[in-house]
C-alpha cells in the first residue's frame, strides 16, 4: 500500500514535469516576524553512503516551511556542535546550550535496489528527553522535496495541535508583458513554499478565478480563449479540459462543493449575474439567485449546504448567505460600504472577503458567529483572499508600485509574508486543499 | 476626376475592412490616444473634407475626427453603470449608424477600474455595457446587431494606482465587428 502511494507520487510528479516549467518561481520574504517563536533545530538527514543526494537538502526544505509559519526559529546549521540522525545520539546538554527546545532529524534507509528505500525521522523535546514520535516514510528520487513537506506538517502537528498546511500546493495567475502586444496569462501551480512553478495554461486573454476541487488535482477557472468568458475545468496531471460552461454573457465565478459534486458558478444568461449550481455527475443545471443585481462569488460553507456570496441588491456589494436549493437569504456583512469576494476557512469557518472604505481595498475576516470583523491588510488594493487548509495562513494579491505581488498573513494578524516575482505580476493566488496520499 | 475619388473611397473602404477583419483575436492599443480615443485608424488619410460629419449612416465618418461617430468610449463612475448625459449624443450618432447600416455589428466592451474583487467587477463591466446597450436599443439598433462582452478589470488602459487612471479604466468601448 504504502509501496503503491509511492508510486502513484512519482508518477504524478512525472506528468506535472510535462506541463512545462515556467522561468521565475515566486520569491518568499518574511515581512513581520512574531516574537516568542519556538527555537527547533532540524540536522542535516543523514544519507550514509547513499548512491544519490536527494534533490534538495530535506532539512533545510523542512526549517523554511517551520520558520515560514511564523511559529519557529530555526537554528543555523552552522551553529550545531553534533549532529545526530537518531534519538540515542542526542547530547541534550549540548542543545540546552544552544537554546534549542525540539530537535527533528532523519536517516535514510536504502532498499536492496539502492534507489528507493525510506526516511525514518525523528522529533525529542530537549527538555524532558522524551521523543516524540520516530516515524518513516517511502522515498526515492524525486520525491524527496514532497517527503520534507510531508515531515514538517508532522512536526508542525505534533508541536502546535494543527495540522500542518507545507505538503500542498498554490495556483495562481502570472501576467506578463501587460499591457503590451505580447501580453500573456498564464495559471500556474506551484508548491506552497513557491517552488516547482508548473504552467497549467496560458493565452493572449484574460484567465481568473481559479478555484481548487477537494481532491486537490482539478481546478476550476474562467477563460477568455474565445474572446468570451467560459468556466473550465482541468486536471493539473493529465492536462484534460472540460468546458462547463459557455453561456451568452458572463460565465464566471467557479467554486466547488466541498464533496466535489456541484460546481457553483455566476452565470448572466439571463441577463444579469445569478448564481447556477451545476451538478458535475448528472450535468444538471439548477439556478440558485434570481435578482437583477449582481450576484457572484459563491463559496460553499463547511457544511456543504449553504453557499456565502457577493450581491449588490442592496445598493452595494455585501455578502449574503442562501442555503444550496436556493432558499433562506441572509444578509451576512454588515460593517463597511463594499465587501466581496468571501472565502471560507476550511478548518475554523471564518470568512474573508474584500473590505472596502473610503476607497481602501482590504482583506477582512470576520467570525461568523460572533460577527466580529477584523482587517488584516493595508491596502490599498487589496483582493482574493484564500486561506490555507489549515486555517492558519491566508494568501491574497495586492500591489506594491504598480507590480501585482502576492501576501501572506496569518490569521491572528501578527506574522507577513511577500511572495514576488522577478517579473511579471501575480494575483488571484488558491491555496490547495491537502493532497490526497 | 469623379471615378478617380470613387476608386479612393473603395480602397478605403477595402483598407477598412481589412483592418475589419483583423478584429476577432483581438488588440488592446498599447498607448490609446488620450485625445480621441480612437482605437484603429487606417494608414490612409481619409479625404474628410467631403464628409459631412453629422450624416451618421456614412461609414467614413467612423473614422472622422469631426465626426461624433468617431467617439467610442464611454466613461463612468465609480461602482455605477448609468450613463452620463454627455455622452447621450455619442451613442445616438451609433444607434443612428445601425438603423442606416443594417449589416452593421457592434460589441460592446465593459470595463471596469482595478479596485474591489474581479469577478463583481466582471458583472460590473457587463452592466454598464448593457446601460449602453438599452440606450441604443432605444434609439432605434437592432438587438441583433450589438453584444456585450465585459471584460471586469482584465483590460485597463491606464495601470497607474490614481483616480486620473481608473477613470479612463471604467468604460465601454464600441468596437465594430462589421460596418
Amino acid at each position: 500500500m504504502k509501496l503503491n502511494s509511492f508510486f502513484a507520487t512519482t508518477a504524478i510528479s512525472l506528468l506535472l514535469a510535462l506541463a512545462g516549467p515556467v522561468r521565475g518561481q515566486l520569491q518568499i520574504e518574511i515581512v513581520d516576524g512574531v516574537e516568542g517563536a519556538l527555537p527547533v533545530a532540524v540536522v542535516p538527514f543523514a544519507f550514509g553512503n547513499a548512491e544519490f543526494a536527494p534533490e534538495t537538502p530535506m532539512h533545510e526544505v523542512i526549517a523554511a516551511d517551520l520558520q515560514r509559519s511564523g511559529l519557529f526559529e530555526t537554528l543555523p546549521v552552522a551553529d550545531m556542535i553534533d549532529r545526530p540522525s537518531r534519538p540515542p545520539e542526542v547530547q541534550f546538554g549540548t542543545w540546552r546550550l544552544l537554546k534549542v527546545d525540539y530537535v527533528v532529524m532523519g536517516r535514510w534507509i536504502p532498499a536492496g535496489d539502492g534507489i528507493n528505500g525510506e526516511i525514518e525521522y525523528h522529533l525529542v523535546a530537549v527538555a524532558t528527553g522524551r521523543t516524540l514520535f520516530s516515524r518513516a516514510i517511502a522515498a526515492g528520487p524525486g520525491v524527496f522535496r514532497l517527503r520534507a513537506h510531508q515531515i514538517a506538517d508532522a512536526v508542525y502537528e505534533e508541536l502546535t495541535g494543527i495540522p500542518g498546511a507545507f505538503a500542498t500546493r498554490i495556483a495562481y495567475v502570472k501576467v506578463s508583458d501587460a499591457g503590451t502586444p505580447e501580453e500573456m496569462f498564464e495559471l500556474i501551480v506551484a508548491d506552497a513554499d513557491g517552488h516547482n512553478p508548473q504552467t497549467i495554461v496560458r493565452h493572449s486573454q484574460p484567465i481568473l478565478s481559479p478555484a481548487w476541487a477537494p481532491d486537490a488535482r482539478r481546478l476550476a477557472y474562467v477563460s477568455f480563449a474565445t474572446g468570451r468568458s467560459n468556466v473550465v475545468i482541468q486536471d493539473i496531471f493529465t492536462g484534460q479540459r472540460d468546458i462547463i460552461s459557455d453561456e451568452r454573457g458572463i460565465n464566471g465565478a467557479p467554486a466547488f462543493s466541498p464533496d466535489g459534486r456541484y460546481l457553483a458558478m455566476s452565470l448572466s444568461r439571463g441577463g444579469s449575474p445569478d448564481l447556477w449550481l451545476r451538478d458535475l455527475q448528472t450535468g444538471r443545471m439548477e439556478q440558485l439567485t434570481r435578482h437583477h443585481s449582481i450576484n457572484t462569488e459563491p463559496a460553499f460553507a463547511r457544511d456543504g449546504r449553504h453557499i456565502y456570496f457577493t450581491s449588490d441588491r442592496a445598493g452595494q456589494p455585501q455578502i449574503y448567505r442562501i442555503r444550496r436549493d436556493g432558499s433562506d437569504l441572509q444578509r451576512v456583512t454588515t460593517e463597511g460600504r463594499y465587501n466581496s469576494r468571501a472565502s471560507i476557512d476550511p478548518s475554523n469557518g471564518l470568512l474573508a472577503m474584500v473590505h472596502g472604505e473610503r476607497a481602501r481595498f482590504r482583506i477582512g475576516v470576520l467570525d461568523p458567529d460572533s460577527g466580529r470583523l477584523r482587517v488584516l491588510s493595508n491596502g490599498p488594493m487589496d483582493e482574493s483572499p484564500s486561506f490555507a487548509p489549515n486555517g492558519q495562513m491566508l494568501l491574497y494579491a495586492t500591489r506594491e508600485a504598480e507590480q501585482g505581488v502576492l501576501a501572506a498573513v496569518s490569521v491572528d494578524g501578527r506574522f507577513r509574508q511577500r511572495l514576488v516575482l522577478a517579473q511579471g505580476d501575480v494575483r488571484e493566488p488558491a491555496w490547495s486543499p491537502r493532497m490526497q496520499q | 476626376m469623379k471615378s478617380v475619388f470613387r476608386l479612393t473611397a473603395a480602397l478605403t473602404l477595402l483598407a477598412l475592412l481589412a483592418a475589419c477583419g483583423s478584429q476577432p483575436t483581438r488588440e488592446v492599443p498599447s498607448e490609446p490616444d488620450p485625445g480621441t480615443g480612437l482605437p484603429d485608424r487606417p494608414s490612409q488619410p481619409i479625404e474628410t473634407d467631403r464628409i459631412d460629419p453629422a450624416n451618421f449612416a456614412d461609414s467614413r465618418n467612423l473614422e472622422n475626427p469631426d465626426s461624433v461617430l468617431s467617439q467610442r468610449e464611454i466613461y463612468f463612475e465609480f461602482d455605477r453603470s448609468d450613463v452620463r448625459a454627455e455622452y447621450l449624443p455619442i451613442l445616438r450618432a451609433h444607434a443612428a449608424y445601425l438603423r442606416a447600416n443594417s449589416s452593421a455589428r457592434m460589441l460592446l466592451e465593459g470595463h471596469a477600474d482595478e479596485r474591489g474583487s474581479r469577478e463583481y467587477n466582471l458583472g460590473l463591466g457587463e452592466r454598464r455595457g448593457n446601460a449602453v446597450l438599452e440606450l441604443m436599443l432605444a434609439d432605434g439598433a437592432a438587438e441583433r446587431q450589438i453584444e456585450v462582452v465585459s471584460y471586469g478589470e482584465e483590460r485597463p488602459v491606464c495601470r497607474q494606482t490614481s483616480e486620473a487612471c481608473w477613470e479612463r479604466n471604467r468604460r465601454v468601448e464600441i468596437v465594430y465587428t462589421a460596418r
